[in-house]
């Protein structure tokens, strides 16, 4: 197996107009691999989903992108709040968005689950007062 | 597969080009690279949008089109204008002047565009009918649209409205039915677009959806319109027009969906804004849309490069002159599409991939991202590509090499003076 490549992004806490950036990013360079359209939508639509979380519920934090010949991985990690309650926070519909974040159309309680959908595996490793890491995988089935 | 072989509309003048750059930064799929002090275009890439002929400061940048004279070549021309075309001229109230001037300037016949444009409409709306297709319904009436998809955004594919566009739609039925009325075979008859830019240049000679189009030539609005101008003080209004506000609603932006008569719909203008719309498309960041109008003009067609007037001025200026148009003229008879539908499918075009075969791309990606390290990360442009990015993917293309960076080149010049320097010290010195 031939080594990976690596992609670091920092996802800034206060300004989610910018979270989908690192997403984008990754989207190009796996198009520039003549990866399958389903893999980088697949890929596109957890992470942007996950970023998304990170700037809004996690006070931001950095996004590691890993990509071998069968899968491509994301970490993300952010020193927020972590969340209380995995399960529920898994179910669709939950969510503890405020108004203000409602308003802009986010807090349907939709994104983790989507990640879940999205991504072949996926594990979340949560500590209240910590912070959460999300890994998720998709397998390229080349 | 067609994509080595391409025509393409926007070119080059070379006489002109002063190589600065600035239609290399504007390009939407980096197809543009400065060599030898010259723009240079990538034609697999290019989709024909204008944009760098907006751009250029020097008009280096031009399209091709086919002169007046191609008229010559046809026992019987039709005129099929744009519906653009009507909203370039001043204080116009009545189109049929604009119809009347195209004959007196030697047309045997008129066929609006904006006519097979409502039957487009028609069409379009029997489609959205049927169970089985994938929504959004992306557009497909601009081809720069089209070709981008192919290049850059094949997931969307399955989205596309698979109907030809009015232009190719007027060629077909106008042609057909000259050709009952006159008795005159196909290859006497020539179908004249009058047109507002590259793209339908490029798909009159190179058609998506279909083997060859009914299009014979394409003319420029733009080297049209002082002939109409004269011409339309001469002639008297006859009842030519056959098209209503709906198709000629097409000319500018928003005008087709709407013509959907959908409520849940998106209409997107600008090559920059369409790229955003579909990347957002592509991830789902939205839904519940049903239609999508995609037009690679700020303004939509009355955008285009090879108009007289600005778009938005031309944009009133259609309003204007349609007021008293009724609301649609024509309907398709039937529920039968097979004469609207495509022929052939768009297929994907895998120009921006690095290689076709994964573990050679990923070597690749690896060591263009090798070399971006090392460069300074200015975007500036002068080695000729958009970005230091793109500069490292032209490296492992192997059409570029990394002493195109200025500041590479500086960093050696730097080191070969510090050599130079340290061996002028080991020289022995003249004896005092
Ligand atoms: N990184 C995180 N840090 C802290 N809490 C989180 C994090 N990610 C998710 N949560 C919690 O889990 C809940 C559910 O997340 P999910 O992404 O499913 O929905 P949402 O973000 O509230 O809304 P949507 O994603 O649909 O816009 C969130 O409301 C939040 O309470
Ligand atoms: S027409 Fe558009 S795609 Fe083609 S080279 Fe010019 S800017 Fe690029
Ligand atoms: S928007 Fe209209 S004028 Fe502009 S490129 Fe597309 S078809 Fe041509
Ligand atoms: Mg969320």
């Amino acid at each position: 197996m031939s080594d990976t490549i690596q992609l670091n992004f920092t996802v800034p806490g206060d300004d989610f107009t910018r979270a989908g950036e690192a997403s984008s990013e990754v989207k190009g360079i796996l198009k520039k691999l003549g990866l399958s359209p389903m893999v980088v939508r697949k890929v596109a639509i957890a992470m942007y989903e996950g970023e998304i979380n990170m700037a809004i519920h996690g006070g931001g934090g950095e996004i590691t992108v890993e990509i071998s010949d069968q899968w491509v991985q994301m970490v993300l990690a952010d020193q927020g709040p972590g969340i209380p309650n995995v399960e529920l926070a898994m179910q669709e519909g939950w969510s503890t968005a405020p108004d203000s974040v409602r308003n802009l159309g986010f807090g349907a309680g939709m994104g983790l689950p989507n990640m879940k959908k999205y991504s072949d595996e996926m594990s979340i490793d949560s500590q209240v007062g910590v912070g959460t890491t999300v890994t998720m995988r998709v397998y390229l089935n080349l | 597969m067609e994509s080595h072989a391409y025509f393409h509309s926007v070119t080059l003048d070379q006489e002109k080009c002063r190589g600065c750059i600035n239609c290399v930064k504007r390009c939407p799929t980096e197809a543009i690279r400065v060599r030898g002090g010259k723009a240079e275009i990538i034609t697999a890439r290019c989709i024909d949008c204008g944009e760098c002929i907006r751009v250029c400061p020097h008009h280096a940048k031009k399209a091709i089109f086919d002169p007046m004279s191609i008229m010559e070549r046809f026992q019987y021309t039709i005129a099929l204008p744009a519906p653009a075309l009507y909203g370039q001229f001043n204080n116009l109230d009545d189109i049929n002047l604009i119809l009347a001037a195209l004959l007196k300037m030697g047309f045997n016949q008129v066929y609006e565009v904006a006519r097979a444009a409502e039957l487009v409409s028609d069409a379009t709306r029997k489609y959205m009918l049927r169970p089985d297709i994938v929504k959004p319904v992306i557009s497909s009436a601009c081809p720069a649209v089209l070709r981008l998809v192919r290049v850059r955004f094949p997931e969307l594919i399955p989205n596309i409205l698979p109907i030809h566009a009015p232009m190719e739609v007027a060629a077909r039925l106008a042609k057909r039915e000259a050709m009952a009325r006159t008795g005159l075979s196909e290859e006497q008859i020539g179908a004249i677009f009058i047109g507002p830019c590259p793209a339908k240049v490029t798909a009159a000679k190179m058609l998506i959806g279909g083997e060859k189009s009914a299009v014979d030539g394409v003319l420029a609005i733009q080297e049209v319109y002082p002939h109409l101008i004269g011409l339309m003080k001469k002639v008297t209004s006859a009842d030519l027009s056959q098209a209503g506000r709906m198709g000629i609603g097409w000319g500018s932006s928003g005008g087709e969906a709407a013509a959907v008569l959908q409520e849940k719909y998106l209409a997107a203008d600008g090559v920059e804004n369409i790229i955003s719309v579909l990347e957002n498309l592509e991830d789902e960041k939205f839904y519940g849309l049903d239609f999508v109008e995609l037009n690679a003009c700020s303004g939509g067609c009355v955008g285009g490069v090879l108009n007289v007037e600005n778009p938005y001025i031309a944009k009133v200026k259609l309003k204007h002159v349609r007021r008293y148009c009724p609301v649609s003229c024509n309907r398709l008879p039937n529920d039968d599409l097979s004469n609207y539908l495509w022929e052939k499918p768009l297929e994907y075009e895998p120009v921006l991939e690095l290689d076709p075969d994964f573990r050679v791309a990923m070597e690749k990606m690896k060591e263009m991202r090798r070399i971006q390290s090392h460069l300074y990360g200015l975007d500036c442009g002068s080695c000729g590509a958009p970005s230091c990015r793109a500069l490292a993917e032209d490296v492992v293309r192997g059409i570029a090499t990394e002493d195109a960076c200025i500041f590479k080149l500086r960093d050696q010049v730097e080191e070969l003076a510090k050599g130079l320097n340290l061996l002028a010290q080991h020289m022995p010195k003249a004896s005092e």
